[in-house]
């Protein structure tokens, strides 16, 4: 009976795992205008996820406050945008998506992860 | 400001970290009559505020008062952008900055009103389109056109001191780096200050288990609780992250090593509280685990800041370079003043030894210039008037005085600095395996952790509580995303930079690669295997005339002309120390030649179908022209009085190292191409002399794209090398394009490889990096798996069933914190190689 009890656990667990990190989607935002301030501080950036459409430019405004080198330089994957970051400045990255789709935005490590919306 | 019913009211605002300032600045502005609804955003430092009759001043002066220096950056409905926040770095490739801005540092503004007497005092400076200060850094911006020294006099008339801050300021903060790497440091103290005692302890045979109702126990429950505090304080960042991570529905590093640490003080706190709750064999504490893990994993972080510091030397290198002061020339004094204050068109002076401000021409003197820190040429260039200098390089010989062409960010260095950052950041496909995976890894480790947890339970010996928890906890802890992460990054950083000091400015992280693999090179004839203008090449003088002679007459004829062969003419003069005397008559015939009368006597200089209908007798120079024409030369024919005086042979030379250089493409297997509009008999000529292989001639210029097209479709690897000027077609459509530059005032942006030194040596150089850069990825990408794949089964216990062997979480703490320390120790390595060519040359 135990024994059953801790492998559901146990399982249950995994699941839990598995659908929080990997299968849970965020809600669509909608569309921010102007510029996007994004905050590096603590392991995520905030907001993580950000849509523009594509051919409008987008600018961005990071706030890094975490002086670890992780947070150091962000990069685009996928669409040649990166820079690094110093800290407790801001940093403005303009661009222009040309392409819809979805891209990671992350630190070096990825273990900061953000997501560009490209939308049509 | 006036107030405007139904606006908003934005606020800059400095220190609010937390919610509890988002709260404090809430409260105060309850207190402010005409204040709506409030919103505080930490992230960017703004408060915004429903206008319902405010008065600004009032609101950004509450803020102030309760801790947090607010000013007044936007009070509108529509639009509340019209701010520009301080401080700002663009790196906006669209962003012209015609009118720079400026940044000044304002002392003595205290409160809010003292933004708005500041701002105002700037705005009155004619010249200025907007002024906005920032009372948080005590920074002001200032856009329009108004001189620097003019906005400096107007704040001090307002009664404050202003002084010039660069606003180019690219390097990270070193002061917060360094209080980051001390904190590390602490923290590592304090984890290992507990935790070697308690390991000591464990190793030389004190007892680690729990007994109930013994001193032993309310012992371990006192270390229990300074475990806790050495958690919260050394290991609370990584608790923080974990957190925000998790609320984002994101895992990371912080993840498994909070998780980690945190169940191994759980589980040990719940077997000093109730120990007869577990079996007796799994009455262990694992304090000592908790504490000695965040210790070494402290001391890994503080490790890698201390490596990555040497990442960026080529960074730094040319960050360095950036000339402070500037001596400026105006109304006849000389001033130093800093180099933000340069405007173009000022005229600045350079003495032997001096370093150049900023882009310029030369106007007056003579000297050379050490160019090396930015081309990569050993050789200082010889620079005189109407020659372009370059911001960071350095005057060796004699004074110069130059005009200030481009400033602050539109000079070569700022662009250069600005792509190598650009470049240091761009990520080749090798990484993207890597990526996919570290994008899945950590949720990975966690089920990996569960699933050790639940075989241990199901197959494992007893204490099976106990031997759960390690197997799992090592598992969560000996993961290293970081190297995997690390791998490619940190070798395309140093790549990157060590390609830059080699005067090889590398675009994008795609070309770093593929150069390595290509197999076909293809150069333009002009400028790229030619030094792309006419030489003297050699000389014929008739019976009773020196070549000298010959030269000197051509050279008086020619000054007066603008065409590039007679530039060739008049340099080769100036270079024998030939004097050139007065010209009359001078009269350019298109196509033909020119004519003018030298001493009185009337001279023929042009080609040989114009001098034949004037009826000159070429007979006896027929010889030395077609032997010019075969040298893919232009013979010039010099005659007066329908006698032949002298012949002059003008080309377009190969350049020096061409030969060598093209010699060392070849060694390396590739096969080397030739593109020219030239006709075949005289690109065959310029082949031979440079041992290229093939050669395509006859070529217009609109279609070398297609001959690119050409041999890729044949399934080459092609690399173009051009001006990436004329070329850029071509260069687009290659594998990797090179653009090839004589020194600093190259189109830098033109193409995926700019080659700074004007030198085909720098195709074989940027091969040589590419590989050794890819083959760093590679060592670094096979270190990151094998010990992620290898260290994983290990530390859930596959060795056990065998051996009997169970790895310590301790030891996994320490391999985990190894491994990321080793991929940027071995990404170092590359700082210390050589392009073959660099050596050949230096020796």
């Amino acid at each position: 009976m135990n024994a059953i009890l801790v492998n559901l656990c146990g399982l249950v667990l995994m699941a839990a795992v598995a659908w929080w990190f990997w299968l849970w989607q965020p809600r669509r935002r909608g569309l921010q205008s102007g510029a996007i301030d994004i905050d590096v501080a603590d392991g995520v950036y905030e907001p993580d996820v950000i849509e523009a459409r594509r051919g409008v430019p987008l600018t961005l405004r990071f706030h890094r406050r975490d002086p670890s080198p992780c947070a150091e330089q962000v990069i685009f994957q996928g669409l040649d945008v990166s820079a690094s970051l110093p800290v407790g400045k801001t940093r403005i990255i303009q661009f222009t998506p040309e392409q819809s789709g979805v891209f990671r935005f992350t630190c070096q490590m990825q273990m900061y992860q953000g997501k560009l919306r490209v939308l049509d | 400001m006036n107030n405007r019913n139904g606006d908003q009211l934005t606020l800059a605002i400095g220190g609010a970290s937390c919610q509890g300032c988002a709260r404090k600045i809430r409260e105060a502005l309850a207190q402010i009559p005409g204040a709506g609804a409030v919103r505080v955003d930490i992230g960017a430092q703004r408060v915004h505020i429903e206008d319902l009759g405010l008065d600004a001043q009032a609101a950004a002066r509450a803020v102030s008062e309760a801790g947090y220096p607010a000013q007044v950056v936007a009070q509108s409905g529509a639009s509340p952008q019209r701010s520009t926040p301080t401080p700002t770095e663009n790196i906006s490739a669209t962003d012209s900055g015609a009118h720079g801005a400026v940044q000044l540092q304002i002392r003595g503004a205290k409160c809010a009103s003292c933004v708005r007497t500041i701002e105002s005092a700037l705005r009155s400076v004619p010249g200025v389109r907007r002024a906005d200060m920032n009372l948080a850094d005590r920074s002001a911006l200032i856009e329009g056109t108004a001189t620097p020294d003019a906005l400096i006099d107007a704040v001090r008339n307002a009664g404050y001191e202003a002084e010039f801050s660069s606003a180019e300021d690219e390097v990270g903060n070193d002061d917060a780096e360094r209080a980051h790497y001390r904190r590390l440091l602490r923290d590592m103290w304090i984890g290992l200050g507990l935790g070697i005692p308690l390991m000591l302890w464990g190793v030389f045979g004190g007892s680690m288990m729990v007994m109930p109702g013994t001193l032993a126990r309310t012992l371990w429950a006192a270390i229990g609780v300074i475990t806790l505090c050495v958690l919260m304080l050394a290991g609370g960042h990584f608790f923080r992250g974990a957190w925000q991570a998790f609320k984002h529905h994101h895992a990371t590093m912080d993840t498994l090593i909070a998780i980690g640490t945190g169940s191994a003080w759980l589980y040990s706190m719940l077997v000093v509280l109730w120990p007869a709750a577990f079996p007796e064999a799994a009455r262990h504490v694992y304090f000592e685990a908790s504490a000695m893990i965040i210790g070494l994993i402290n001391l890994g972080l503080a490790l890698e800041i201390r490596a990555r510091g040497k990442t960026s030397q080529a960074i730094r290198r040319l960050l360095d370079l950036r000339p402070k002061t500037a001596r400026v020339l105006r109304d006849g004094d000389e001033l130093d003043i800093p180099v933000e204050q340069v405007r173009v068109d000022d005229h600045l002076r350079a003495r032997p030894g001096e370093t150049i401000a900023v882009d310029g021409a030369v106007l007056e003197g003579d000297s050379h210039v050490d160019e090396a820190m930015l081309t990569g040429e050993p050789m200082p260039v010889r620079k005189q008037r109407g020659d372009a200098v370059a911001a960071g390089t350095i005057n060796q010989g004699g004074a110069l005085i130059y005009r200030a062409t481009r400033v602050g960010r539109e000079t070569a260095l700022a662009r250069i600095i600005a792509l190598v950052k650009q470049a240091q950041g761009a990520k080749p496909s090798i990484g993207r395996l890597a990526d996919t995976v570290s994008a899945v890894f950590v949720p990975g480790v966690l089920l990996i952790a569960i699933a050790t947890a639940l075989i241990w339970f199901n197959a494992g010996p007893e204490p099976r509580v106990a031997y759960m928890l390690i197997a799992a906890i090592t598992v969560l802890i000996i993961a290293c995303p970081c190297a995997l992460g690390l791998a490619t990054p940190m070798s395309v950083m140093v790549g990157v930079g060590k390609a830059a000091a080699a005067g090889i400015l590398i675009r994008k992280g795609e070309a770093l690669q593929t150069a390595s693999a290509l197999d076909t090179i293809v150069l333009d004839k002009t400028g790229t295997v030619t030094e792309g203008k006419p030489t003297v090449l050699k000389l014929f003088a008739a019976p009773g005339h020196t070549e000298n002679g010959v030269l000197g007459i051509a050279a008086t004829i020619e000054r007066a002309s603008e065409h590039p062969l007679a530039h060739a003419i008049v340099d080769a003069a100036q270079q024998r120390g030939i004097e050139t005397g007065a010209t009359a008559n001078f009269q350019a015939r298109n196509g033909k030649g020119v004519s003018a009368e030298v001493a009185g006597r009337p001279y023929l200089l042009g080609n040989r179908r114009w001098l034949e209908q004037e009826g000159v007798a070429l007979a006896q120079g027929d010889a030395f022209a077609q032997h010019v024409i075969e040298q893919a030369g232009t013979p010039l024919f010099l005659a007066s009085d329908r006698q032949l005086i002298g012949i002059i042979g003008v080309a377009d030379r190969i350049k020096p190292d061409s030969r060598a250089a093209i010699e060392r493409l070849r060694r390396r297997g590739l096969k080397v191409v030739m593109l020219t509009g030239d006709i075949a008999a005289s690109a065959q000529a310029i082949a031979r002399e440079a041992g290229i292989d093939e050669v395509i001639a006859d070529v217009l210029p609109e279609h070398k794209a297609e001959h690119i097209e050409r041999l890729r479709a044949q399934g080459r690897k092609v690399g173009m090398v051009g001006d990436g000027i004329n070329d850029a077609p071509a260069l687009a459509g290659a594998d990797v394009g090179f653009a090839i530059g004589g020194g600093t005032d190259v189109a830098i942006e033109s193409a995926d490889v700019t080659l700074m030194r004007g030198s085909l040596h720098g195709v074989a150089d940027a091969m040589e990096i590419s590989q050794a850069t890819l083959r760093n990825i590679k060592q670094n990408l096979f270190g990151a798996f094998i010990y992620n794949v290898l260290g994983i089964p290990i530390a859930a216990g596959a060795l056990y069933p065998l051996f009997g062997l169970l790895l310590s979480p301790v030891l996994a703490g320490a391999a985990m914190s190894l491994s990321s320390v080793t991929v940027v120790a071995n990404a170092n390595r590359l700082r210390f190689f050589h392009p073959s060519g660099v050596r050949e040359q230096t020796s």
